[in-house]
């Protein structure tokens, strides 16, 4: 279990009378890209603030990084909260050390890497500037600098994308990948559903408290059968019923879930009854698809513009 | 603990910096100077309406010119001796006549008390109402100054040089019960409202964090104890700086302008090197007691309203405690002063007290550490009950409601 970065079994989380985290488990392999999905609401900050030690679960266990206590980890941790937080009259270099100090990074080695930092992101004119004068967007790029400053072996990022442009998602894509290629382990959360698709190798997907689904990007997709998109050159005829009855019809356009059989059994019966087929196509559910079916209920799906 | 230590110094370092490398701590170092402003803005009224009002009686005086020189000499003679404001002045006129030195009496504007005529051997005298107390007595001395004077010529004998050599009050050198309790008192009540300007401070502390949500990285990052401990140390080593400036400053103007204030300070029972550490560490102590439940309490807050709203309870109870620990001060063996010494929050003013008034040293170790266990109790219980009620961690649920499954 040793390459397990992190771990968790059974977590219960109640705020109140509600529980919010209701049987919780995770298993993260050292070195990959671990994405928790969920709908807004299904627990997933509450199950990141689990695993990293800011609550402490009613029921369950957890273990970081081969800690029990996760307070224990911390100097090797990175985390980025979903509500991002400076302070305003601070520099962009010293916020980033100062992370990186509360991560036991000595001062001066986090202003040295800041500095740094800031310029291969492109921030060297705002590194003495105080945090209220820039940019949402840069606030963001000096807290995920602060995040990975003291190098975390586990970085842990509670909806990374959000408030991103389009060109920053890109290059936090980019960061991320960089910091599995050197060996971190990375877990974060998002309701948007193509990050997790192009970064991560499994998934985690949460709802109403409850992991509805934990495995591969691959699996979750096969969960669901493929699609059939059909278009016939004649509106009716007795090759109608060949098409399975949950077929769905719009003018000649005819769609429908891959029968078990096998596509073969329609095409005789589109042929011997003359349906003339015009476009015939096979398509893999999206991850979308797959996580309206496994949360049930329908999520945005195109990327969270920068609120 | 490492851990622990090494993340209270990163946040109290912060901490202090943001606070004290800012534009506002000049106007909070500079606040001491407010009072002193106003002091001496009302000083220059109350001087500017003295200069307008006649504030010296004066003594018109109609004689002739022998006798005008001789007590004009005699008056220089003798203020010189006693001071400027033992005699009236004198105010030379021409001769007139009875009904106009009346008048003069009767006059408004110039300040006259008094109308000295006739000859040196035998004065006439006219006295106003209005004249203070012991204006005859000083004019007749003057007069009778003058006569003798004027009687020895050449033989008078010059004013005499008596020199002085000092004698130190006596053997009994301890300065007496009654002075100690006022020491006592005046030190009490020197730390109190320090404590009182200082300690609320602490209060605010915490809002920062919470709208700025800095309290998350901080609380993912390092254990909530060493957030409250960071928080207090910063707020210990700002409210230092302050007291350092301000003791400084007010230190060396006392050596500089009235030396003999300290000289006449009885001295403390514990002795000055040793009442001394005691002021400071009863200071540190308390500020420490203070602002952990302070920081706890506002840690709870929502928002600055909440905390404008605890700002007078929180002084109520401190004046409380002042008040505890001051009943004791009399009778430092007395129950009061007893209960005052243990109960943790009064425990440094009562102890400062005790200080003054009996030598023993033992007590105040024990007091001090008897304190320090409680900050730590203090600290711990503030940051358990930030973690519950603020972060929801740990079981929220009242103790008769948990299930053993939550075990």
């Amino acid at each position: 279990m040793a390459d397990l970065a992190v771990e968790a079994e059974g977590l219960v989380k109640w705020f109140d009378k509600i529980r919010a985290v209701d049987g919780i488990g995770l298993r993260v392999p050292a070195g990959s890209i671990h994405g928790v999905l969920g709908p807004n609401g299904a627990g997933k900050t509450t199950t990141l603030r689990l695993l990293l030690g800011i609550l402490d679960p009613e029921v369950g266990w957890r273990r970081i990084l081969g800690e029990d206590k996760p307070m224990r980890a911390a100097p090797r941790i990175g985390y980025l909260p979903e509500e991002r937080g400076l302070y305003p009259s601070m520099t962009p270099r010293e916020a980033i050390a100062f992370l990186g100090a509360l991560r036991g990074l000595p001062l001066a080695e986090g202003r040295r890497r800041a500095t740094a930092l800031l310029e291969e992101a492109g921030l060297g004119a705002a590194a003495a500037k105080p945090i209220r004068t820039l940019s949402k967007g840069m606030a963001q790029t000096v807290q995920l600098l602060g995040t990975i400053v003291h190098k975390p072996r586990l970085l842990v990022l509670d909806e990374p994308f959000s408030g991103l442009d389009a060109i920053n998602q890109q290059r936090l894509e980019g960061l991320i990948r960089a910091q599995v290629a050197d060996g971190a382990t990375v877990l974060f959360s998002t309701h948007v559903i193509a990050h997790a698709e192009r970064l991560c190798e499994r998934i985690t997907v949460i709802a109403k408290g409850g992991v509805r689904f934990d495995g591969t990007v691959a699996a979750a997709r096969d969960r669901l059968p493929s699609r059939v998109q059909l278009r016939t050159r004649q509106t009716d005829g007795p090759w109608r019923r060949a098409l399975p009855a949950d077929a769905t019809a719009r003018d000649r356009d005819w769609s429908f879930a891959l029968p078990a059989d096998g596509i073969e059994p329609v095409l005789e019966a589109l042929i011997a009854g003359d349906a003339g087929i015009e476009t015939l196509a096979i398509e893999r559910p999206s991850l979308h698809e797959a996580f309206v079916e496994l949360v049930g209920e329908p999520v945005p799906q195109e990327a969270e513009v920068a609120a | 603990m490492n851990r622990l230590l090494a993340a209270a110094w990163v946040i109290a370092r912060r901490d202090y910096v943001a606070t004290v490398f800012s534009r506002i701590f000049i106007l909070f170092l500079a606040t001491p100077l407010f009072p002193v402003l106003f002091g001496a803005m009302f000083g220059a009224i109350g001087a500017n309406q003295d200069h307008s009002a006649p504030h010296r009686p004066v003594v018109a005086l109609i004689a002739d010119a022998p006798a005008t020189r001789a007590l004009a000499e005699a008056h220089d003679r003798l203020l010189a001796r006693l001071g400027d404001d033992v005699l009236p002045d004198l105010a030379p006129m021409p001769p007139m006549p009875d009904d106009a030195a009346r008048a003069l009496l009767r006059q408004r504007g110039r300040h006259y008390v008094a109308v000295l005529g006739g000859s040196l051997a035998a004065p006439r005298f006219l006295l106003s109402s209005r004249a203070p107390d012991g204006t005859e007595e000083g004019v007749s001395l003057l007069v009778d100054t003058a006569r003798a004077a004027t009687a020895l010529g050449q033989a008078a004998p010059k004013p005499v040089d008596l020199g002085h050599r000092t004698v130190r009050a006596g053997a009994d050198d301890e300065p007496s019960a009654g002075d100690r309790v006022g020491l006592a008192s005046g030190a009490q009540t020197g730390l109190f409202v320090l404590l009182v300007m200082l300690a609320g401070m602490s209060l605010s502390t915490f809002i920062e964090e919470k709208s700025n949500k800095v309290i998350e990285v901080l609380a993912a990052a390092v254990p909530v104890d060493a957030i409250f401990l960071g928080k207090l140390i910063s707020m210990l080593a700002i409210t230092l700086t302050f007291v350092a400036v301000w003791g400084a400053i007010v230190g060396i103007g006392l050596v500089a302008v009235k030396p003999a204030m300290l000289a006449h300070l009885p001295v403390p029972a514990v002795g000055w090197p040793a009442f001394c550490v005691l002021v400071v560490a009863y200071f540190v102590g308390n500020y420490l007691l203070l602002g952990a439940v302070f920081l706890g309490i506002g840690s709870q807050a929502g928002s600055p309203r909440e905390i404008q709203v605890m700002a007078l309870p929180v002084t109520m109870f401190q004046l409380l405690l002042y008040g505890l620990a001051a009943a004791g001060t009399g009778h430092p063996d007395g129950w009061v002063a007893w209960a005052a010494a243990i109960f943790p929050w009064s425990s440094p003013l009562a102890m400062l007290a005790r200080a003054a008034e009996l030598p023993a040293i033992w007590p105040h170790l024990l007091a001090l550490a008897w304190q320090t266990l409680w900050l730590v109790v203090a600290l711990r219980f503030a940051a358990g009950l930030f973690r519950s009620a603020v972060l929801k961690t740990g079981d929220t649920r009242p103790w008769w409601k948990r299930g053993f499954a939550a075990q």
